[in-house]
């Protein structure tokens, strides 16, 4: 059975129509899935797509995480609903608190679109078990409040824990995250939250290559597994 | 909330009947003693306070054209025939049959005078109101390009101007998830004061889903939506793009700052509510006709709605909602607040309207309804304030001919010949002079502007700056595209404008055709200064014909496209900068070619004639700050024959790479070329290297032949008549010219990359 991908649609969401065609291109079927609903239509993952939600007015994802979709979200992902926020959706996902820390503002206080060598740290998590650990990746990197921060001992708890996904090791840090986090994972790993957009690296016609398409077939195939 | 108190200090039209001697500020509003009376007989008394208002912004320079009207003529007159045009000049943006049920729009206009004033949301606002343009017509936009040009770079005020306008065009143009995939950025003294910044949008529709601004059928209801109304931008398009800055009358206003309030104050998110929002509406088939609301406000989008329909429209405007209680109507008329749109909606479909609005999050109100009158009526709580004849205002303006004079430091320019200049005479000054060029900032690398731009969003983006052209996939399966190119030289065209126009149109045919696109029509931004000056008028009438003249040439239509005139500080005029868009189609962009030499071995091929031509060069202006002579010689017949050739090497696959030849001539190409694919060249010119390096010579390009496929090439070239001079070939490390001298990749990188970040921090 084909597995049922979520891409939720806020206000101010601009890659989901992106993600449901990575969705697809990994051999899924992409669920479109709106804000205002407290429904998960039965999907058996969920992204949340990049973009500007509510404008990122106060604060981003802020507003987002009082979504409706989110009082549906936040329990089924409690119980086992395997969920990647990219960008917006990774800035999201620490509103909501289901993953810890903050994304902040760049370190050049500039937005940055740029192709980004990526490290993949952890590939045991459902969204990244296609590649292998340690595998080197490039996919674009696009914001303005990518720098991942949180405090030195919760910093060493997701190290020590292998809870940093996903690193850059471009030897020109693009946005001053700590430790150079490009993403990471909640203790089991189900929820996941990527700053660099995986889902612009599917096609080598329009993205630097095809690197990021395994995100969406790991999902697939760990869907398919279970 | 609703607008405004009631106050008996209104201006009524019973008032306006009964006092025709009471004095107005009509001159104030930027019209003249002659457009007042104009006014007063077609309205039979004085106008009212908020008819004086509509006719004030309607019939300025910005949305009346009035100065430019009779020349823009000759785009339609002699345009050359063309099936693809669907929609043409006088909509909104022209919209152009690209196939296979397709149609794409788009359009440049400027927001040049509130960039100086406000780089931030100057800029950002531009972005924001060629988008509605495109919307309005239908279509879903996807994507923006920016052709941008500043003041000395290293000047203090470009250091506040350029990061300012690069930043709001990043703020809003990401926010609202479109692709940015090109452009231009400029330097050069004349834009000190005056910066240039046209915005460029594009969108697609199927056929059948082009929309008119029409008002028609009485008892439709009129829905104004998106964001309230607000106190900003005020009398935008009147006050700041009908007059020069610096002007005696703007000091004693108190300067630039005075017209601060002016410009208007973007919010991207409501605009990506508002594109989804009518997108829906559209394919609910819930839209009779829509218009974007952008100078001149509701002004506008009133009296052209009516005038294009039935004629009458009733307008309660005191049901406008608005973020200050305290505005009244002129300034309700007048303001410029961003992201709002105006529909007509049959009586059946209000309910259903107002529904997919409030899901979007999009404020909508029924403001009026379509009358068979054939008069805009307004009232203010009841009382008729506007009761006019809305064709008077949006279609019957006052058209100008303006005194033109071709002025006489023309010749003097011309006669300033730059063949007398010093030139490099041995390898090593050669190479010098190329560094020098690559690192100058006007063809700098602009990674660090085009780094706040989002490239990649939608996901069908498929060559984005620095190529030729930007190019995008509009059907996943089939492969068919669009790619866009806009160019502009205002060195060229002040050396000669209609020569210079027909480069700008050429360089931009010729951007698109590099990546295997077919040029199939033109927008243009021209950018000029005060048309009371006869001589910046001469140069504008050169300028359209020559661009009229050379669209015809070349066999693609103006489909629309906009005029920014007093751009100048003080006296001084910038230099005439029409630029122009070209758009092309691609029958799949799986076959596109890109600028970058990728493959090793490969050969390294010119195409065209290369002469001594250094007038308005870049080697010229960057060397020795010179500007004069002649400016290229326009051949569009070989530009013709250039462009079938590289459209018909990449259709069949001949190509892997291709640039076209502009500022910096080969020497630039080569080096963009090699650092844009990592490998170097090794190449043998065939005569002086100076003049084969820096010459400007229109009609050329570089390509990059795929091994075994050389004699086929050669083949193509020759049955279109184009000269190709085999030049070397691709690999090695570094740029290599024989007999002169070689640069390693590194040292051409260092020096095209480190300019802008070492200026803009």
């Amino acid at each position: 059975m084909t597995a049922r991908v979520g891409v939720v649609t806020f206000p101010g969401s601009l890659d989901d129509a992106d993600a449901a065609r990575a969705v697809t291109l990994a051999g899924g079927q992409p669920v479109p899935l709106w804000h205002g609903e407290k429904n998960l239509h039965g999907v058996d993952a969920v992204i949340l797509p990049g973009g500007f939600s509510y404008g990122d007015y106060l604060r981003c994802g802020a507003i987002a995480r009082f979504a409706p979709v989110m009082t549906a979200l936040v329990p089924a992902v409690r119980a086992g609903l395997p969920v990647l926020g990219i960008c917006n959706g990774f800035q999201i996902l620490c509103e909501a608190h289901l993953l810890p820390g903050a994304l902040t503002r760049n370190r050049g206080l500039r937005f940055v679109c740029r192709d980004v060598r990526l490290r993949v740290e952890n590939a045991r998590t459902p969204w990244t078990s296609g590649y292998s650990g340690g595998q080197e990746i490039t996919v674009p990197l696009k914001s303005g409040e990518g720098a991942y921060a949180t405090d030195p001992a919760a910093l060493a708890e997701l190290e020590a824990r292998g809870q940093v996904v996903a690193r850059y090791i471009d030897f020109s840090q693009p946005n001053g995250s700590q430790a150079n986090v490009a993403g990471i994972c909640d203790e089991s790993g189900r929820v996941v939250g990527l700053m660099p957009h995986p889902e612009h690296a599917v096609e080598e016609l329009t993205g630097p290559g095809r690197d990021g398409l395994g995100f969406f077939a790991s999902v697939i195939s760990a869907l398919a597994a279970a | 909330m609703t607008a405004g108190p009631m106050t008996s200090a209104q201006d009524t039209v019973a008032r306006a009947a009964a006092t025709p001697q009471h004095r107005q500020p009509y001159a104030e509003l930027g019209l003249t003693d002659a457009e007042y009376d104009r006014i007063r007989q077609v309205l039979g008394r004085r106008p009212t306070d908020a008819e004086l208002a509509i006719y004030a912004g309607m019939w300025s320079e910005h949305c009346s054209y009035k100065s430019s009207r009779a020349h823009l003529k000759q785009f339609a007159e002699k345009a050359p025939p063309s099936a693809a045009l669907l929609a043409g000049i006088g909509q909104q943006a022209g919209v152009v049959d690209i196939g296979q049920g397709y149609a794409v729009t788009f359009k440049i206009e400027s927001h040049n005078h509130p960039s100086y004033v406000e780089p931030y949301q100057g800029a950002a606002t531009g972005v924001g109101g060629i988008v509605r343009d495109i919307l309005a017509m239908g279509a879903r936009p996807v994507a923006v390009m920016d052709a941008l040009r500043f003041g000395p770079a290293d000047a203090p005020d470009t250091r506040r101007v350029l990061p300012g306008v690069v930043g709001g065009i990043s703020f809003y143009g990401n926010c609202l998830g479109l692709p940015n995939i090109g452009g231009e950025l400029s330097f050069d003294p004349c834009y000190a004061g005056n910066p240039l910044v046209n915005a460029l949008c594009v969108g697609v529709m199927r056929h059948g889903d082009l929309k008119q601004a029409a008002a028609t059928g009485p008892g439709n209801q009129v829905v104004l939506f998106g964001s309230r109304t607000g106190p900003d931008g005020i009398g935008g398009a009147s006050v700041l793009a009908s007059a020069s800055f610096g002007s005696p009358k703007a000091n004693e206003d108190g300067g630039e700052s005075a017209k601060r309030p002016s410009v208007q104050v973007g919010d991207p998110f409501m605009e990506k509510l508002l594109v989804e929002c009518c997108l829906e509406l559209y394919a609910a088939g819930l839209v009779a006709a829509i218009q974007d609301l952008g100078a001149a406000g509701i002004s506008c989008a009133a009296t052209e709605l009516a005038a294009a329909g039935t004629g009458g429209m009733r307008v309660s405007l005191d049901t406008v909602p608005v973020r200050d209680a305290s505005l009244g109507p002129p300034a309700i008329l007048m303001s410029e607040s961003q992201e709002r749109m105006m529909a007509v909606a049959e009586p059946r479909h209000v309910e259903a309207f107002l529904a997919v609005c409030a899901k979007w999050g999009v404020q909508a109100t029924v403001i009026g309804a379509v009358t068979g009158t054939g008069r805009l009526q307004m009232t203010w709580h009841g009382e008729l304030i506007v009761d006019m004849p809305p064709g008077s205002a949006a279609d019957d303006g006052p058209v100008y001919h303006r005194p033109l004079a071709r002025p006489a430091t023309q010749d003097e320019l011309a006669g300033r010949d730059p063949v007398t200049l010093a030139r490099p005479e041995d390898g090593p000054a050669l190479r010098d002079a190329l560094l020098g060029l690559l690192a100058s900032p006007g063809l700098a690398d602009k990674t660090w502007v085009t780094e706040q731009y989002d490239r990649y969003v939608r996901g069908n983006t498929v060559l984005a700056m620095p190529e030729d052209a930007g190019l995008l996939r509009i059907d996943d399966q089939t492969g068919l595209g669009v790619a866009l190119a806009t160019d502009g030289n205002g060195r060229y065209c002040s050396l000669d404008p209609y020569a210079g126009t027909q480069l700008a149109l050429a360089e931009a045919y010729r951007n698109v055709a590099a990546t295997g696109a077919r040029p199939l029509a033109v927008t243009n931004c021209l950018n000029f200064g005060s048309p009371e000056d006869p001589g910046v008028m001469w140069q504008f009438a050169e300028a359209v014909r020559g661009l009229a003249d050379g669209c015809a040439a070349l066999g693609v239509p103006v489909t629309g496209g906009n005029v920014s005139f007093y751009n100048q500080t003080g006296q001084a005029a910038i230099h005439p900068t029409p630029v122009v868009g070209v758009l092309g189609v691609h029958d799949d962009v799986r076959r596109r070619v890109s600028i970058g030499f990728a493959a090793s071995g490969a050969s390294v091929v010119l195409l065209g004639r290369t002469c001594l031509e250094l007038g308005g060069s870049a080697w010229a202006h960057v060397t020795h700050g010179h500007l004069g002579g002649r400016p290229p010689q326009v051949d569009l017949a070989a530009e013709r024959a250039l462009a079938a050739v590289l459209i018909a090497g990449a259709r069949d696959g001949l190509l892997v790479a291709a640039h076209d030849l502009s500022e910096g001539g080969l020497a630039i190409a080569l080096a963009e070329s090699c650092l844009r694919g990592g490998l170097g060249c090794r190449v043998t010119l065939p005569g002086d290297p100076f003049t084969w390096l820096f010459s400007e010579s229109a009609a050329r390009a570089v390509v990059c032949v795929r091994p075994g496929w050389e004699q086929a090439f050669a083949s193509l070239a020759a049955g279109h008549g184009v000269p190709a001079q085999m030049l070397g070939v691709v690999g090695g490390g570094g740029l290599a010219v024989d007999d002169c001298f070689e640069i390693p990749l590194a040292e051409l990188a260092a020096a095209h990359t480190g300019t802008l970040p070492a200026l803009f921090g």
